[in-house]
C-alpha cells in the first residue's frame, strides 16, 4: 500500500519539523546517547563461570560440569540418566562430543513428525552468558536448525569454558558478526507463570535443558 | 482514517467502569496476589542489578532518540529486512492493517492462524476481521487461551488472565478442552494447553506475531517469551506475518543489550526470560519460507505531534506501571475499556484516539508517581496524565463552567502573595458555619465532592508568614489581623484580576 507509506512518512515529519531540537542527522546524535552502565565483566575466570553454574540452576537448568577428556562419558551418563532412547545430534556437531557406542540420529535426516516424536537433542552453541544464566545459538554448525532445539522434550547443550562472558553488552559484542542470522537466546527450560504467578517449567519447548560446561 | 483502540471508543468511563469490579472480591484477590508478586520477584532482580539506574538511562535515550529520527529509522528497517528476504507493509490505521492481513492469509490460502500474543492485533482487533474472512485464530500463550477459550478480555499488558485464578481456569478447560476430569493444579492445567496445542504447531502453516524490537540497521525481528510458543509460531509455519507499532524501531543491533536487561526484570521479575528470538528476513531451510512484517500507524503518529507527551511511544510493554498502580490494583485492567491497561493505558488509548475518546482514562490516577518510578525507559507518566488533563478540560469545559469558573479565580489568587495572603484571611472567616471541633466534614456544592469521601481541618487562626512577621515585630505571639479588611482587599484584588 505504497499511499499509505507515503502517508504515514509525511505525518512523522510534518510532526517532527515542530521540533526544533532535532539536528539534521541520526549518526552524531546517536554517539551522543549516554551509556554508563557496565560493559565488561570484573569478576576472575572462576568466579564467572561458577556464577554462570548457579544462576543456571537457579532457572531450573540441570548442570554437569565435565573437562575435554571425559565430555563423551559424561553425555553418555546423562542421555542413559534419563533414559534417552532416540536423540538426535545437531549437523556439524564435533564429533570428538559424541559417545561411539550410542545411535545418534542426524538432524537432517529427521523431518517435523519424527522431531516430535524423539526424545532429546545435543547441540553445541555460540556464546554463553553468565550474569543471565542464558546460552545463545547463532544456528550455526552444531547448534542446530532453529526448530531443532524447540519440539523435542530435552535439549542437551555442550558450553565450552571460553564461550561464557560475563554482561550482556559482552555476549553482544561476540554474536555482532552473527547479527543477521536467526539468534535464540535460551535462559533454562520453557517456563510460565500466567495461572496464579506460579512458575511452572515446561510448556511448549524443551520440558528439559541439560548444560554441560566443559572446564 | 478510522483509528480504533479494541473497542474503547464505546467503552463506559472508567469511574463508572469500575464502580462493578471494585465489588468482585475474587477478582481483587487474584489481581492483588498476581501484581504482588511479580513486583517482589521484580525488586529482587533489580536489587541485583548495580548499572540498574544507568541502563534505565540508556533506555529512555536510545528511545527518545529513535523517536526524533523516526522516519529515517524505518526506512533504514524497510531497506535491510527486504535486502534480507521479507517484505514490509504499511498500515495508516487499524482497518488498513487488517485488511492486508486477512489478504496474505488468503494468499497463502490459509483457513487457520496460530498466534504469539500480540497486543497490536488486540488494538486493531485482528481476530474478529480474520474471523469475518472465515479464517480461524488460534491464540498460543497460555494467558491468551485462557482468555480466548473463556470468551474473555485481557486484563494486564504482560500476564493477560491475571485475573482469573486455578479453578476459574479448570472450568474453562474442562468446558472448552473437554476434559471433564481436568484437576485444578496449574502443573496440570499447564500440561492440558501444552497438549491442546502441539497439534495446532505441528499443523498449522501461518503464523502471526507482534514484535518486541525491530532493529533498523539490520532489518532484525526480536520477540521476547517464556513459553516457547513464541518460538513455535516464528519457526514451524511456512508464513510469518509479524505486526508492529512503528515506535518499536530501535537503531542498531548492540541496542538490544540495553532492553534485553530491561525488559524481562521489569516485566515478569526474571534475570533473563526462557526464550529471546531474533530474526532477519527468510533464512533457507530454517523457519518461514516467506516473512511479511506491517507497520502499523492508528494513531502513533498524532502522539509524535504533542512534544509533551511524546515520551509516551516510548513504552517497550512491561507491564511494571500497571504492578505497582495503587488504582490498578484495585480495579484490574477491565475498567480501562481497552486492550492497553493500567497507567500507561491511561496515556496511550485516548491520544491513539486524538483525545476525541477515553477521556475518563487521564483522570484514573492518583498521581503518586509510582508508575514513573518503576517505568524502565523512564516515561514520566504523571507528568503526561497532567499535560491529558489539560487537554480534555480544555476541549471539553465552557468558560461559563462552574469548575471552570472556579479554577480560573483559583488561579488569579496562587499567582499573587497579596491576593492568596487575602484569601487565607477569608477563609477563616468563611469558614465557621461549616467548622466543628475543629473539622470540616460537609462542604457545601462542589466542595461537597471532597467532604462526601474525607474530612478537613479547619483552617488555622494564624499562617505562619503572619506568625513570623508578628513576632520580628514583637518578639511575642501576636493575635490575628482584622479579616473585614482582609476580605474587602482580596475581593478587590480578584476583580481587578478578572
Amino acid at each position: 500500500m505504497p499511499d499509505a507509506r507515503a502517508a504515514i512518512l509525511d505525518r512523522i515529519r510534518a510532526s517532527l519539523s515542530a521540533d526544533p531540537s532535532a539536528p539534521p542527522a541520526p549518526p552524531a546524535d546517536y554517539a551522543a546517547i549516554p551509556r554508563s552502565y557496565i560493559r565488561a565483566g570484573r569478576l576472575t575466570p572462576e568466579a564467572r563461570l561458577d556464577l554462570f553454574l548457579d544462576r543456571l540452576r537457579d532457572y531450573d537448568t540441570h548442570v554437569v560440569e565435565t573437562n575435554a577428556d571425559s565430555l563423551r562419558q559424561t553425555i553418555a551418563v546423562i542421555l542413559q540418566e534419563h533414559n534417552q532412547k532416540k536423540v538426535i545430534a545437531a549437523d556439524s556437531l564435533p564429533p570428538e562430543l559424541l559417545p561411539r557406542d550410542f545411535a545418534f540420529i542426524p538432524e537432517h535426516a529427521v523431518g517435523l513428525d519424527d522431531l516430535n516424536a524423539c526424545d532429546g537433542v545435543v547441540t553445541v552453541c555460540a556464546v554463553a552468558i553468565a550474569f543471565t544464566g542464558s546460552i545463545v545459538l547463532t544456528h550455526g554448525p552444531g547448534e542446530g536448525a532453529r526448530r531443532l532445539t524447540l519440539v523435542p522434550d530435552r535439549h542437551l547443550c555442550v558450553v565450552r569454558a571460553e564461550q561464557v562472558v560475563e554482561t550482556v553488552p559482552e555476549a553482544f559484542d561476540r554474536l555482532l558478526p552473527h547479527a543477521t542470522h536467526p539468534l535464540t537466546f535460551i535462559s533454562g527450560p520453557s517456563a510460565t507463570a500466567d495461572i496464579e504467578m506460579t512458575r511452572i517449567r515446561g510448556v511448549h519447548g524443551p520440558r528439559f535443558l541439560d548444560v554441560v560446561l566443559v572446564r | 482514517m478510522t483509528i480504533r483502540v479494541s473497542e474503547a471508543e464505546h467503552a463506559q468511563s472508567f469511574q463508572k467502569a469500575a464502580l462493578p469490579l471494585l465489588e468482585d472480591a475474587q477478582l481483587r484477590k487474584n489481581v492483588r496476589h498476581a501484581t504482588d508478586v511479580i513486583q517482589s520477584k521484580r525488586g529482587i532482580v533489580v536489587g541485583g542489578t548495580p548499572d540498574w539506574q544507568d541502563l534505565r538511562t540508556a533506555g529512555s535515550a536510545i528511545k527518545a532518540h529513535t523517536l526524533r529520527y523516526l522516519d529515517q529509522y524505518l526506512l533504514q528497517f524497510e531497506k535491510a529486512c527486504t535486502a534480507a528476504g521479507g517484505q514490509v507493509h504499511w498500515a495508516g490505521d487499524a482497518d488498513d492493517a487488517n485488511r492486508i492481513i486477512v489478504g496474505l492469509v488468503q494468499q497463502y490460502g490459509g483457513t487457520e492462524v496460530i498466534k504469539i500474543k500480540t497486543m497490536t492485533s488486540e488494538e486493531i482487533g485482528l481476530n474478529e476481521a480474520l474471523d469475518h474472512a472465515g479464517i480461524r485464530a488460534h491464540e498460543t500463550d497460555l494467558a491468551e487461551v485462557i482468555v480466548q477459550l473463556g470468551g474473555d478480555k485481557s486484563s494486564h499488558i504482560v500476564a493477560p488472565a491475571v485475573h482469573k485464578n486455578r479453578s476459574q481456569v479448570r472450568q474453562i478447560f474442562r468446558e472448552r478442552m473437554n476434559l471433564p476430569d481436568l484437576g485444578d493444579d496449574p502443573e496440570e492445567l499447564t500440561a492440558a494447553a501444552r497438549h491442546y496445542l502441539r497439534e495446532k504447531f505441528l499443523r498449522v502453516k501461518v503464523g502471526v506475531s507482534g514484535a518486541n524490537f525491530l532493529v533498523a540497521e539490520t532489518g532484525s525481528v526480536c520477540i521476547v517469551e517464556s513459553e516457547g510458543n513464541g518460538r513455535m509460531c516464528l519457526t514451524l509455519p511456512n508464513v510469518l506475518i509479524s505486526i508492529a507499532g512503528i515506535e518499536k524501531i530501535i537503531p542498531r543491533f548492540e541496542d538490544m543489550e540495553v532492553f534485553l536487561q530491561l525488559l524481562p526484570r521489569s516485566a515478569t521479575g526474571e534475570r533473563m526470560n526462557p526464550y529471546n528470538s531474533l530474526w532477519t528476513g527468510v533464512r533457507n531451510g530454517d523457519g518461514p519460507q516467506h516473512f511479511h512484517v506491517v507497520l502499523l500507524d492508528n494513531g502513533r503518529t498524532g502522539i509524535l505531534a504533542d512534544p509533551e507527551s511524546r515520551q509516551t511511544l516510548q513504552c517497550i510493554r512491561c507491564g511494571a506501571c500497571l504492578n505497582t498502580c495503587p488504582v490498578y490494583r484495585q480495579t484490574g485492567g477491565h475498567a480501562y475499556g481497552s486492550s492497553y491497561s493500567g497507567p500507561i493505558g491511561a496515556i496511550v488509548t485516548p491520544q491513539l484516539l486524538q483525545m476525541r475518546q477515553a477521556q475518563s482514562l487521564p483522570f484514573a490516577s492518583t498521581l503518586c508517581g509510582a508508575c514513573y518510578e518503576v517505568c524502565p525507559v523512564k516515561i514520566n507518566i504523571p507528568e503526561v496524565l497532567i499535560h491529558l488533563r489539560g487537554r480534555v478540560v480544555r476541549e471539553q469545559k465552557s468558560a461559563l463552567d462552574p469548575e471552570a469558573l472556579a479554577m480560573k479565580t483559583a488561579a488569579a489568587i496562587f499567582t499573587s502573595r497579596t491576593r492568596f495572603e487575602a484569601a487565607q484571611r477569608l477563609g477563616r472567616i468563611a469558614q465557621w458555619p461549616m467548622v466543628s471541633h475543629g473539622w470540616m466534614r460537609n462542604l457545601p456544592g462542589l466542595l461537597g465532592n471532597w467532604t462526601r469521601v474525607r474530612d478537613l481541618r479547619e483552617l488555622p487562626k494564624q499562617t505562619f508568614r503572619e506568625w513570623w512577621k508578628a513576632r520580628a515585630k514583637t518578639g511575642s505571639m501576636p493575635g490575628p489581623s482584622t479579616p473585614l479588611r482582609a476580605a474587602r482587599k482580596l475581593a478587590q484584588d480578584v476583580n481587578d484580576h478578572a
